[in-house]
């Protein structure tokens, strides 16, 4: 759907993106993450034909961004960061504006307003000026708008940014919704956004991209060491006896707790789980445990990890 | 075609939905009915023969008017949609450059005609009021509107390409105030001009759209006029879709 290779925007004394390649296919779910300012508004702008790049190819649905825009804006639907609608309309008014703009006939263009409208639950604010309406719901109109002229790919600069946890909510379930008929690809600064509504995920940082993959396995690429974490009730050499004949563990570290717990944290040799070793000697002294879990890594860790790295390697 | 009537139902009605289009209309109304009851009084003192019409177009009241509206009405085409975002929204939709400065253009004219449409009503009273036939001549009142839509042309077309420049409304509205009167301007030929005599007058003269307007204020369609209008129309459209266009290389 989407076949970016080598794009890179350059202004006078900045490059915003820099020569960044990626695929994206038909029916996915992609994340586009990336701190303020790391060229994602940017990439998106030159994706939906609106900023040229200054070198690079970017295709949408096999269409040039550059030389063929009207072809690829026909197929996309663009919602542009913070949503600018005009706040003088009325909520069926703008988008049957919007979907005449987008070559819809008459009679189409009525019958798919009457859809979004109703995908995106407005038709109880149809008849509304948009500019009273609370933020939420102006956000959902430019959903409607992205969605009314059924585009195969989707856009969204940001969907979520300035609303409300119950706004956020609705919108991302309405993104959710999407992912089954459309190519969605959204930018988003909200690391656990991603997380819940996609299935990959590109990460941005200064203008190139430092990962690409699925969540679970950018999961898994960094939390190789799979640490484990245990609460035992027991001395400290105690612990330290029972665990030091276990195969496959690199490093012990101990601290101790409250009452007779100590905290326990197992960093075992790449790709080891060392749950069941632990269960089963904590069954055999029959020490008391209250938690074993093995370290889960965020995205926000994975954001850190790779961005510190980067850093460090300059 | 089925866009750009899209487009330019969305222009005029954004000039309505505010408050803009009716202070606008409002304000150009007030300064008609000023000019003819200035006019008038005028008229009190010096009877001629020359129709009222005649003599609204050929004085400056017409002239300040349309220079200070004309600003007005084209500030916001593109310098609003710019600081809004919307014009990102609106150029992310398969829509040509060139039907949006159609359409812009188009519904700025439309509006303009609209600001002048009342100065019938106000003629059609003095003409009932004085029982002078000769202020609603037919013929004479085509023209002269023919010579009032020539101007106006010039003068949205210009007031686009203003607005096309920034995003700024304020600025917009005072780039097109500066070309309006230095455009306005050319029509007064400075001495200087007179001393070289021969060609640069005669080109002063051909430029001057105040020469212009007095001609089809007395009912006279000149083509040369015609076409000078319109062509420094074609020329602003020209560049303000140029404008338009050089976004896409910046």
């Amino acid at each position: 759907m989407i076949e970016v290779s080598e794009l890179t925007k350059r202004y006078p004394g900045r490059t915003a993106v820099n020569g960044i390649s990626f695929t994206v296919a038909r029916g996915e779910v992609v994340g586009f993450l990336g701190p303020n300012g790391a060229g994602k508004s940017t990439t998106l702008r030159m994706l939906s034909s609106y900023l040229p790049g200054t070198s690079g190819t970017a295709r949408v649905a096999g269409f040039d961004v550059f030389h063929q825009p009207d072809e690829v804006r026909r197929r996309i639907g663009y919602m542009p960061e913070n949503n600018p609608i005009h706040l003088d309309m009325r909520v069926r008014e703008f988008l049957k504006f919007r979907a005449r703009l987008k070559g819809l006939g008459w009679r189409r263009s009525r019958s798919r307003v009457d859809t979004v409208l109703q995908q995106c639950g407005l038709t109880d604010v149809q008849r509304r000026i948009i500019g009273q309406l609370s933020k939420g719901y102006r956000q959902r109109v430019g959903l409607a708008d992205a969605l009314v002229h059924e585009p195969d790919l989707i856009i969204l600069d940001e969907p979520t940014i300035g609303l409300d946890p119950h706004q956020i909510r609705s919108v991302r379930a309405l993104i959710k919704g999407l992912a089954r008929h459309h190519t969605v690809l959204l930018s988003t600064h909200i690391l656990s956004e991603v997380e819940m509504t996609c299935s990959r995920v590109l990460i941005l940082n200064r203008g190139e991209i430092i990962a690409a993959d699925t969540t679970a396995n950018l999961e898994k690429r960094l939390s190789l060491d799979g640490g484990v974490v245990a609460e035992i009730a027991a001395s400290a050499e105690a612990i330290r006896e029972a665990f030091r004949d276990l195969p496959d563990l690199v490093r012990l570290d101990q601290e101790p707790l409250d009452g007779d717990f100590q905290r326990v944290t197992l960093t075992p040799r790449a790709g080891a789980d060392l749950r069941p070793a632990v269960f089963e000697l904590v069954r055999d002294r029959n020490w008391s445990l209250r938690e074993l879990t093995r370290r889960h890594h965020s995205l926000e860790d994975i954001f850190v990890h790779l961005t510190r790295t980067k850093k460090e390697a300059e | 075609m089925r866009v750009i009537l899209t487009l330019i139902r969305r222009e005029l009605g954004g000039a309505f939905q505010s408050l803009t289009g009716y202070v606008v209309i409002a304000a150009s109304l007030l300064l008609t009915g000023m000019a003819v009851m200035d006019l008038i009084g005028w008229l009190n003192d010096r009877p001629t023969d020359a129709p009222i019409t005649e003599l609204f177009y050929q004085s400056t009241y017409f002239w300040v008017i349309l220079l200070v509206v004309s600003p007005v009405i084209t500030m916001r085409t593109f310098a609003a949609e710019r600081s809004s975002g919307t014009y990102e929204a609106l150029m992310t939709t398969p829509v040509g450059d060139w039907e949006v400065v159609l359409a812009k253009f188009a519904g700025a004219f439309l509006f303009y005609v609209l600001t002048w449409l009342p100065l019938l009503g106000v003629l059609a009273v003095l003409r009932r009021v004085t029982g002078e036939t000769l202020i609603l001549d037919p013929r004479v009142t085509a023209v002269a509107f023919l010579g009032v839509f020539l101007v106006g042309a010039v003068y949205m077309s210009l007031g686009l390409f203003a607005s096309s420049l920034t995003r700024s409304q304020i600025v917009a509205a005072m780039i097109a105030l500066l070309l309006g009167i230095a455009m306005w301007m050319l029509s007064f030929r400075p001495p200087s001009a007179d001393g070289i005599g021969g060609a640069l007058g005669r080109a002063l003269d051909h430029v001057s759209l105040v020469r212009q307007m007095e001609d089809f204020a007395r009912g006279v369609v000149d083509s040369r006029h015609v076409v000078f209008c319109l062509s420094v129309t074609g020329l602003f459209l020209f560049l303000t879709q140029k404008v338009v266009e050089g976004r896409r290389w910046k």
